[in-house]
């Protein structure tokens, strides 16, 4: 009835059949592009060493001592990463290692730039060393996962895996109001982060094996026709636990995201605008509901509506008018590395609120570089989705870049007065080691995926 | 399913789009709202980030700013603090600033546009100036001298060069260190309260902001309208005015310290400061010929600064007769600030014409080039040359003969006037002592300098006398300093 050309297309698609602007991407040939993604990575590199060096002559006068190391430390990084890519992957994608290398680069200049405040609190070394984690990881996924299909058999097992991480904070202390680290030892670590990566596949796999299930069974109600329960079920009961998960450990940052990302990943299986609109109509009596009843989040929101309320009330600046004086002082070119004050956000100055930093000493010049730098990502990620066949590939590709895209959104949003603030790591640039572990092998699957995409269709994966 | 991912690409793009449009309206559209937030410590933090430029004395600099490691990171320090606070005001990372600290600070902080060679180059660098020099135009013997005279009395000097309007003095006691109040500490606040508390008011600049009964120092503006308006002819002439004189339309009568002001001549009242002759006096000139004098010599003008902004000196324009004979021997609402009353002195001593005091000689750059060189500037013509030449002789003869003779100096021609005025209800405040003067060198065809000098306390000697006896000897030391200096060629180094 209506819409049937839709389903006429969507029919097109689960036979195989595809679009024919998917084979202007594929049918490009097969390029490896692996020297335009080393001569990007000297660039890469270079950018970080320049931005490195910059700091030490602003707040010292000289060249500071560890920037050769630095610049080799990242160097050796970019070029084993590099190494294993072009050994691997060779059809991958050549836009997405640079960019992952200069916003980790970026990243730790900024941190670096944030320890010269705070002599007793370096850390940058451990973010290097985090860093380096990181990649390794990014090597042992290209390395060892030689088709990203063979992910689809665990997606069970990550769905589980999912939950028993967002799980286990529950039972550490809170930090800071919210129960989202795990303390081993000296180490603390965000189990959520690499819960983004397992949900990602899970949902995909699922959603993957039963999207026909999904868009064409069910009653209908109203005007749209809902997916029988028995196969719905099994998403939303893993969804609604891990947002109800989230709402215990009040961090509705990753709330939001995991739930952006199911809608996302729901409408693009399905193809039906229906769940857009049920998505949206949840999403926002959720947000609503928690707004009104929880204190925590009534406060965010107040915060979000008056960010200088507190300076009328004659309590100082709270951390979002810090962040907001921050980027405001940047203007149009920004203070230069090293020459900004955003460390009078105070708590958090190198973790949730780098971005203001980034703001205040690039300006709003440097802040769009990041934020394309990011769109690139983004923007590659679904170029990835659109040039795969299978479903799960592409669904993980989309879901992979969404989860990156919606990061970004939600956190550089919250610390830009452009929606309420929640806690949330800025990819690659944010201080924290699960962090920017993660993002590593988030970027490893792109890399993954995107070579499959890019590879000649006769040759198949590997 | 190639749709859906475009779409979700579409609204990806469309949140990246969001992200840069509310950097834009952060960094560029509000971004001026958020620098100028009280709360926001950015301007603080860069203001007190390199050292203030200093303030020369005599090619010295008597400022000086201290690195000490905090957040607001240079202080002000001040050498001979309060010596100079009437001249330099302080400059306080919490209270602000006054004076010269106040009037300058874009030449001290560096902010000044003059500073920079190429502004648009410093709004793309955002490399701060450093601090400019503001060169006084303070002679440091004279200042001291002044400073010393007054000892720990309350009062104040105002000193001036007639020929240009340059401040040669400016001196307020009692005084205060203004570096006690540079710092954003407990100790700073704690000096502020108890500053701001004294009953002998030490940061109240009294050379400029604080107005007296001017007394008997006022008979020179009350002789000059006579003088110009044609009332007296012949200063050697009877002024046909009785002793005791009483009051137009009342009963009071008013008397005189001295004896011989009935029926005396302009010169012997002027030299022995009759209250009679010159109320009387008044009363003949007129209500509108007296304040127009009076006006011209600076009373009754709004805005005048030196660059602070001075106090307004008064002379009643609606008045009965009665109240006018008071206010021509500078009582009723007559006052005047030290500087006002230094300004009458330089004008007499420059033959009418009244400059513009100032205090700025020059601003300079860090490295010492001029940015600003203020000229000397006619304020007007306040009365006839001839009424000064007249002028002139009656005020060397107060000094030669008369009431000021502690002011005499051998060897240079001075020229004076005594005052002491009674305030305070029903008269029963302390007197103030005043003395108004100039002195010539001998060799010289000009004075060289024009001094004012009030004292607040002069031992409750109620007479003529204690302006000559308290302030007449202060403002000798002053003079004979600022002689020293005119003898060098009117140059310092």
């Amino acid at each position: 009835m209506t819409g049937s050309t839709a389903d006429f297309k969507d029919l097109k698609d689960l036979a195989g059949l595809t679009d024919p602007r998917d084979a202007a991407v594929t049918g490009a040939g097969p390029m490896r592009r692996r020297g335009v993604e080393l001569a990007l990575l000297v660039l890469a590199v270079g950018l970080s060493v320049c931005g490195y060096v910059s700091v030490g002559l602003a707040r010292h006068g000289v060249v500071p001592p560890g920037a050769a190391g630095y610049g080799a430390g990242l160097g050796v990084l970019a070029l084993v990463a590099h190494l294993a890519v072009r050994l691997r992957a060779p059809y991958a994608d050549p836009l997405l290692l640079p960019s992952a290398v200069l916003l980790n680069g970026l990243g730790l200049v900024l941190i670096y730039r944030l320890d010269q405040e705070t002599p007793l609190d370096q850390a940058a070394p451990a973010q290097l060393v985090w860093s380096t984690v990181g990649v390794g990881l990014f090597i042992l996924v290209v390395l060892a996962l030689r088709d990203h299909r063979t992910l689809q058999r665990y997606a069970y097992l990550s769905g589980l895996a999912a939950l028993a991480l967002l799980t286990v904070p529950i039972f550490f202390p809170p930090v800071n109001g919210a129960r989202l680290w795990v303390r081993i030892g000296g180490l603390s670590l965000q189990p959520g982060e690499f819960a983004k990566i397992l949900l990602a596949v899970f949902f995909a796999a699922y959603l993957a094996a039963n999207r026909s299930a999904l868009a064409y069974a069910g009653r209908r109600v109203l005007w749209m026709r809902l997916p029988t329960g028995r196969v719905l079920g099994p998403v939303v009961a893993i969804w609604l636990v891990s947002v109800a998960v989230l709402v215990v450990e009040r961090d509705l940052g990753t709330s939001l995201l995991f739930f952006g990302l199911f809608v996302i990943l729901l409408f693009v299986a399905t193809g039906r605008k229906g769940w857009l609109a049920v998505g949206l109509l949840l999403g926002s009596a959720g947000a609503y509901a928690a707004a009104r009843l929880e204190p925590h989040v009534h406060a965010r929101v107040t915060d979000w509506l008056h960010p200088l309320a507190s300076i009328e009330a004659g309590e100082g600046p709270n951390q979002l008018a810090q962040s907001l004086f921050a980027f405001a002082a940047g203007g149009m070119l920004g203070t230069g590395l090293g020459k900004g004050e955003s460390i009078l956000i105070g708590f958090a100055a190198k973790s949730d609120f780098i971005l203001a930093t980034a703001g205040e000493e690039l300006g709003l010049v440097g802040l769009s570089a990041v934020f394309v730098l990011y769109g690139v990502l983004v923007a590659r990620g679904y170029r990835t989705g659109l040039a795969l066949r299978d479903a799960f590939g592409r669904l993980l590709a989309v879901g992979l870049a969404s989860i990156l895209a919606l990061q970004v959104f939600v956190i550089a949003g919250g610390v830009m007065g452009l929606i309420p603030l929640t806690g949330m790591a800025m990819p690659f640039l944010a201080q924290g080691g699960s962090s920017v572990v993660t993002n590593w092998i988030m970027v490893a699957l792109l890399i993954r995926l995107s070579d499959s995409g890019r590879r000649r269709p006769e040759e198949g994966a590997v | 399913m190639t749709r859906q991912i475009r779409w979700a690409a579409a609204f990806c793009l469309l949140l990246t789009a969001l992200l840069l449009l509310n950097a834009a309206r952060i960094q560029i559209v509000q971004s001026a709202t958020y620098d100028d937030n009280p709360a926001n410590r950015r301007q603080d933090i860069a203001r007190y980030s390199q050292p203030r430029g200093d303030i020369y004395v005599g090619g010295r600099p008597v400022t000086g700013s201290e690195d000490t490691g905090e957040q607001l990171r240079y202080e002000r320090t001040y050498k001979n603090g309060p010596l100079y606070a009437p001249v330099t005001g302080y400059a306080s990372q919490v209270y602000g600033s006054t004076l010269l600290e106040n009037t300058e600070d874009r030449i001290l902080s560096g902010t000044s546009p003059l500073l920079s060679p190429l502004p648009f180059l410093g709004d793309l660098t955002r490399e701060p100036q450093p601090g400019g020099r503001v060169h006084t135009t303070i002679e440091p013997a004279m200042q001291r001298a002044a400073y010393d005279g007054l000892g720990g009395k309350q009062g104040a000097v105002a000193a001036i060069e007639p020929s240009t309007g340059k401040i040669l003095a400016l001196v307020s006691t009692p005084s205060y260190d203004p570096g006690l109040l540079s710092g954003n500490g407990i100790t700073a606040a704690r000096h502020w309260s108890r500053l701001n508390a004294a009953a002998s008011k030490p940061m109240l600049n009294r050379a400029i902001r604080q107005t007296y009964p001017p007394g008997s120092a006022f008979k020179v503006v009350t002789a000059a309208a006579a003088l110009d308006a044609g009332v007296i002819t012949d200063v050697d002439a009877p002024t046909n005015s009785p002793d005791p004189y009483r009051l137009p339309g009342t009963s009071t009568a008013l008397g005189n310290e001295v004896k011989g002001c009935a029926n005396a001549s302009l010169r012997y009242a002027f030299t022995w400061s009759c209250n009679t002759v010159f109320a009387h006096l008044g009363v003949d000139v007129g209500l509108g010929a007296m304040a127009g004098t009076a006006q011209r010599f600076g009373f009754n003008t709004r805005g005048l600064r030196i660059p602070s902004p001075v106090a307004t000196s008064n002379f009643d324009t609606s008045m009965d007769k009665a109240q006018l004979a008071l206010s021509s021997i500078g009582q009723y609402d007559t006052t005047a600030t030290p500087l006002q009353m230094a300004m009458v002195a330089s004008a007499v001593a420059a033959g009418g014409d009244l400059k513009a005091p100032y205090l700025v000689d020059r601003a300079t750059d860090a490295s010492g080039d001029t940015v600003s060189l203020p000229q000397p500037r006619s304020l007007r013509q306040a009365f006839n040359p001839a009424t000064a030449a007249v002028l002139r002789e009656l005020m060397v003869e107060v000094v030669e003969k008369g009431t000021g003779r502690n002011a005499a100096i051998p060897g240079a021609v001075v020229g004076g006037k005594t005052g002491t005025a009674q305030h305070g209800f029903g008269n029963t405040g302390l007197p103030y002592a005043w003395f108004i003067s100039w002195a010539q060198p001998a060799d010289s065809a000009a004075p060289a300098v024009a001094v004012a000098v009030v004292v607040e306390d002069a031992s409750a000697v109620r007479d003529d006398i204690s302006g000559g006896g308290s302030a007449a000897p202060i403002a000798r030391a002053v003079m004979e300093a600022g002689l020293v200096r005119a003898g060098a060629g009117g140059r310092w180094r």
